[in-house]
């Protein structure tokens, strides 16, 4: 009955008066609400819990809590050996999982000083580094969309996900986990015929891009809840340590695969892609161009890739073929030392950073000169860009907060490590 | 930069090298935060890309901690280490510096133990709050069973 008085308009003037001094006495502090986001919240895509106070809808404080998924990978490494070490890289984040392979990789490469890495395998790292940023970003934009309203991207995305996932098994034998890039080279021989998979799934993805542009902008719900949202100042975005799509979307154009180009990348021809705006749709819009561009390298690789070894000639770091291991007695003992042992790599520390789907993963690594890590600390793009996360939401409305926290695309588990 | 440093912090500086072409210089622990707030200020560093730190025991100073700097405007990485005796476990903060540091900082002290002084809310970040021990440091155990019911 109340309700409908109310939108009559016919409010008694006694009771209105009485409502209005009801607001005007309470206390503004009291009014404040503390909510709990997640630890199991979908759309933080893993265990983050938010601890927000809101005054009514707008955000006042928001501090993360993370450690969830903490599971002492750098301390893991220590007690690995060197090569046994990349496969705990791959479980740091499970959507760039090659990229951390190769940072790794490279890491370890530089300490290690006179090896020298064939072409073939330099390009063959490119590729799989950019299919990996294709599959992240893919994942990204599913869900992101998702979270939003837009429900048919997501299937669209995981469509494509999928020929990207098989494409993977197909060169290392797995999906996701695949530890393909090994120090020295690569874990296996790419496969007979892979470049009539790639060749099939990479003339026909620009056009699978094109399509989830079309669908996203021309839906008003999506431009709506995009556009202007999730704004802050790029020098707070810089202090914060914020890395990736993120700056580049604020006008920042800088790109560790140009500006500190590693394994063959300034051998390749492709665009940073930047945008002005610095809002949530800016972020959409830079990842879209940067799946472009990842397909661009890919086809260069895919037409250019140079032939010969795919492993690097150092016996004692590369484990033997089959077929010498058992025929020359001297391959049979380097077989024996890598896998008992494993190699030792000279003392000292290299810090390696390379372009993740996410920003800048660095990985900083010390040897004692034994044959395991003595520490690797891992400077993941999603740690530094969390960081972030209070000043996004501050200040803002509650229902902005899963645009801007989405738009962030970070991995809880390369957070937590 | 090294003259505009060596003219500044002389006393600060303790050493360095540029060893696989990666510029490191050791500071005076004492000193660390008027260091970062120059090469921040007058020296283009304006990104700090992480904070970590090393455990060398049983050498004394036990631990070294790692600042790795980052200019984009001249596209250079710098790392600055200093070392913390285990007796005192105490460095300045460089928070002020770089709010990003705040983060890496708590991280350092969940996991060996370094005490940042000055720093806005020192408390664990990846271990449960009430948890024993600094995971990596040396001494401590890979294997173990261990429970925090911290929550129930």
């Amino acid at each position: 009955m109340r309700e409908v008085a109310l939108h009559t308009g016919s409010i008694p003037a006694a009771e209105a008066e009485q409502t209005a001094d009801l607001v005007a006495s309470t206390d503004r502090t009291a009014r404040k609400m503390t909510l709990n986001m997640g630890p199991q919240h979908p759309s933080t895509h893993g265990v983050l819990r938010i601890v927000l106070e809101l005054d009514g809808e707008t955000i006042v404080s928001a501090v993360p809590d993370i450690g969830f998924l903490h599971t002492g990978i750098e301390k893991e490494c220590e007690v690995k050996n060197w090569q046994q070490a990349v496969t705990l890289t791959d479980r740091v984040d499970y959507l760039a999982n090659l990229s951390n392979n190769l940072v790794y990789a490279l890491a370890v490469e530089k300490l290690i000083g006179d090896i020298e890495i064939p072409a073939k395998a330099q390009w063959t790292r490119v590729m799989m580094a950019e299919f990996s940023r294709l599959n992240s970003h893919l994942v990204w934009l599913g869900t992101h969309a998702l979270d939003i309203g837009a429900m048919s991207v997501f299937f669209y995305c995981f469509r494509e996900r999928e020929d990207i996932l098989r494409i993977l098994e197909m060169f290392s034998g797995q999906r996701m986990m695949t530890s393909y890039i090994r120090i020295g080279g690569l874990a296996l021989e790419p496969p007979r015929g892979w470049q009539d998979r790639v060749g099939k799934f990479i003339r026909a993805f620009p056009s699978k891009v094109d399509e989830y542009e079309e669908l996203l902008d021309t839906n008003p719900i999506w431009t709506r809840r995009t556009q202007g949202v999730g704004f802050t100042a790029l020098e707070d975005l810089l202090d914060l340590g914020v890395t990736g799509p993120m700056i580049r979307a604020a006008g920042v154009k800088w790109d560790i695969r140009k500006s500190e180009p590693y394994s063959s990348y300034d051998q390749f021809d492709f665009e940073i892609p930047t945008r002005q705006e610095n809002d949530v749709y800016a972020r959409y819009r830079v990842r879209l161009e940067e799946m472009r561009q990842s397909a661009r390298i890919i086809t260069q690789a895919l037409e250019g890739m140079p032939d010969g070894a795919w492993q690097a000639d150092a016996p004692k770091i590369v484990l033997p073929e089959r077929e010498k291991m058992k025929t020359q007695m001297e391959a049979l003992i380097y077989h024996f030392k890598i896998v008992t042992e494993g190699f030792r790599v000279p003392a000292g520390e290299v810090y390696q950073a390379v372009e993740s789907p996410r920003g800048e993963i660095g990985y900083y690594v010390v040897s004692d000169g034994t044959s395991k890590p003595y520490r690797v600390f891992m400077r993941t793009p999603s740690f530094g860009n969390l960081q972030a996360l209070p000043a996004l939401l501050e200040g803002r409305l509650l229902a902005d907060s899963i645009a801007a926290l989405g738009s962030m695309d970070f991995v809880l588990g390369d957070v937590d490590r | 930069m090294a003259a505009a440093l060596d003219a500044r912090f002389a006393d600060a500086i303790t050493g360095g090298h540029a060893e696989r072409g990666e510029p490191t210089l050791f500071i005076a622990p004492s000193r660390i935060a008027d260091v970062c707030r120059f090469l921040k200020d007058e020296q283009a560093f304006i990104r700090l890309s992480g904070i970590t730190a090393v455990d060398w025991i049983p050498a004394d100073p036990r631990f070294e901690v790692v600042y790795l700097l980052h200019s984009l405007d001249r596209n250079l990485r710098l790392r600055l280490k200093c070392w913390v005796a285990e007796s005192e476990c105490e460095i300045d903060s460089v928070t002020g510096v770089w709010r990003s540091a705040n983060w890496y900082e708590r991280e350092v002290f969940d996991m060996f133990g370094i005490v940042f002084r000055g720093h806005p809310d020192l408390s664990r970040i990846l271990m449960p709050t009430d948890w024993e021990g600094h995971p990596l440091r040396k001494d401590y155990p890979v294997h173990g069973y261990k429970y925090s019911y911290q929550d129930e």
